[in-house]
């Protein structure tokens, strides 16, 4: 066991946690304050460094409020159709088998537009990850419904709060995926809390394992706050995460 | 040169590998199904990929993975399922990832589709239209290499009839000359290094290296287009110096147009025959001289008159441009009809030709 010595002041200053940066951020983000999706983004980055595969990894982007990280993120990145991003990642994949692909997308990019395209790319069992960031909300377009709104959520299309009789019921797609034959590692996690935030990082670290490996399909959904999509005030957004789309939608690894 | 007996969708898959093609997914459809299967059965021996996909959609998606990541790819379908794939292929246009679409159509009413698309945005597709099997060989690996130089998805216009014909041809790697580096090319290894690439219709960069954005690069691919449609448009035309009559047709319809033109000259009658190769971009340059010194000109097609539009456009006097072609599809829904046969082309060109023709 090393002992720190304290008799000399440590050659760097000490640095907040919170004001880390990865060094693969090429800019600030221009998203909401209190949003939950470069918390996200910035877990993928660090993934990406910690498992040394900076230089081998290509990345494909939905269309969400998140599309704008492709100007900060120093990654290779296809910035592909809405829902589309597990077509265009096979495709890569499948020319490129040495390398890592994964897909960014949100709750509206792969559970509205996409769903026919992630639930195929999983059962044939496509060596990449995606990495779904649901806030249950269209929050690019100012906050109407998606296939993943929790009921009872107000949106703009949702005045009164999401129904089932009138809008039907949310779509977990992370379950759904899990139980699909060709999937390798699937879960859900959330940047709501610091605990979170640790949880989420090791699930996003397993899931490109499992690619890297050649396992099969993974997925790593993450629950992310849009306190403007939901109408809440910033600071309330990880409480009300808690509240809502938690009890929708529990968190941990789906695979065993 | 060793010539194999061979039906076409298999002549066209060979070709396409044998031009470096090592991805492909596609959608069964008749009579594009052909195409797939062979693909499927001779991509893994090359060391290719090719994947029965879902859909449409997710075959063309794929295939502009693919080449985004650097592959000689292509997909295909009929031109029902090439109006799923319009979203891509117009994504493909506008943010420059290059790949073959085979259409291999069920009859010539994709012609609007092929070269106005379906689409949003300024773009175009550069479409090559074989009029039978060995020229489709050809253009096959003409197409790979024209989307290779200008970055850009292109089109293969085939028919049931180039898909299905047994004919005699040699299948090697075709050398159309030199071509631009992909240096754009998403290999994987720029993360971290401060340069890594992007490939976004939107064009707007790094945040430490901003791109055009959309303005300056919709601009700078609509510059291109126009560049494209000034020099790569080709054309075939056969008795024209003498002749009163033209008769302008594309694909298999224009080989049957060229047979029975010939028997006319044979019978003394001053005509002559316009194919436009690529039906974008359009010969109209070529199309106007042909058409400077003759009386009529008849357009056949197998549509209710679509390529008719350009030839509007481009004919010397459009006053003298008459159609002679029309909607005429199998019952079975799946080939041409009646009308694709040489004896009614040749009843409708001498009614033309004695005033008798539809306006």
């Amino acid at each position: 066991m090393s002992v720190i010595d304290t008799s000399q002041p440590p050659s760097q200053p000490a640095k907040k946690v919170a004001e880390f940066s990865s060094p693969l951020l090429l800019g600030e983000h221009s998203l909401c304050p209190g949003c939950g999706e470069p918390v996200a983004l910035r877990l993928l980055l660090e993934v990406l460094q910690e498992l040394d595969i900076v230089q081998r990894t290509i990345g494909v982007v939905g269309h969400g409020c998140y599309g704008s990280f492709v100007r900060i993120m120093d990654v290779d990145v296809l910035q592909c159709l809405h829902g589309r991003a597990p077509s265009c990642a096979t495709g890569i994949k499948r020319v490129r088998p040495d390398r890592a692909v994964f897909t960014m997308q949100g709750d509206g990019d792969m559970v509205n537009e996409g769903l026919q395209e992630v639930l195929h790319t999983a059962a044939r069992g496509e060596k990449i990850t995606c990495v779904l960031l649901n806030n249950g909300v269209f929050g690019d377009t100012g906050g109407q419904l998606t296939a993943t709104t929790v009921l009872g959520q107000r949106t703009k299309t949702s005045l009164e709060g999401r129904d089932a009789e009138a809008h039907g019921h949310p779509i977990p797609v992370a379950d759904l995926v899990a139980g699909l034959p060709g999937t390798a590692y699937v879960a859900r996690g959330t940047v709501a809390t610091a605990g979170s935030v640790a949880q989420t990082k090791r699930m996003l670290r397993r899931a490109f394992e499992a690619q890297l490996s050649g396992a099969g399909f993974s997925l790593v959904e993450i629950l992310t706050m849009c306190p403007t999509g939901w109408f809440v005030p910033a600071p309330d957004g990880p409480g009300y995460l808690a509240d809502s789309m938690e009890q929708a939608y529990p968190l941990g690894e789906l695979t065993t | 040169m060793t010539l194999e007996l061979l039906e076409g969708s298999t002549a066209i898959a060979r070709s396409a590998i044998a031009a470096g093609c090592r991805f492909f997914a596609g959608y069964p459809m008749s009579p594009f199904t052909g195409l797939l299967e062979n693909m499927s059965q001779q991509m893994p021996a090359a060391g290719g990929v090719c994947l029965n996909a879902e859909s449409e959609i997710e075959g063309v998606n794929m295939t502009l993975g693919a080449a985004a990541a650097g592959a000689r790819a292509a997909t295909g379908s009929c031109g029902q399922g090439i109006a799923l794939m319009q979203e891509a292929i117009a994504e493909a246009a506008l943010n420059e990832t290059p790949f073959v679409v085979f259409n291999m159509a069920r009859n010539q009413q994709d012609y609007f589709q092929s070269t106005r698309g379906g689409g949003w945005g300024d773009y175009r597709t550069i479409t090559l239209a074989p009029k039978d099997v060995p020229e489709a060989v050809e253009h096959t690996q003409l197409l790979f290499h024209l989307a290779d130089r200008y970055r850009a998805p292109v089109i293969f216009y085939g028919d049931p009839l180039l898909a299905q014909t047994r004919v005699g041809v040699s299948i090697e790697a075709l050398d159309f000359g030199p071509l631009p580096p992909k240096d754009w090319v998403l290999d994987g290894t720029g993360g971290g290094t401060g340069r890594s690439r992007q490939i976004w219709t939107w064009a707007m960069g790094k945040a430490t290296d901003p791109g055009p954005g959309p303005d300056g690069h919709w601009r700078a691919i609509a510059d291109k287009f126009d560049a494209i449609d000034k020099v790569e448009s080709r054309f075939e035309q056969a008795h024209v110096d003498d002749a009163e009559t033209l008769v302008v047709a594309f694909g298999s319809a224009a080989k049957f147009v060229e047979y029975v033109v010939d028997e006319l000259r044979a019978d003394g009658h001053r005509i002559g025959w316009f194919r436009p190769v690529t039906l974008w971009p359009f010969p109209g340059e070529a199309l106007a001289a042909a058409t400077a010194g003759v009386r009529r000109v008849l357009v056949f097609e197998l549509n209710a008159g679509q390529m008719l539009d350009d030839v509007r456009i481009h004919a010397a006097d459009r006053s003298a441009v008459r159609f002679i072609g029309g909607v005429s599809i199998a019952e079975s829904g799946l080939a041409y009809g009646e009308l694709m046969d040489a004896p009614v082309i040749r009843d409708r060109i001498l009614a033309a030709i004695t005033g008798g023709a539809r306006p």
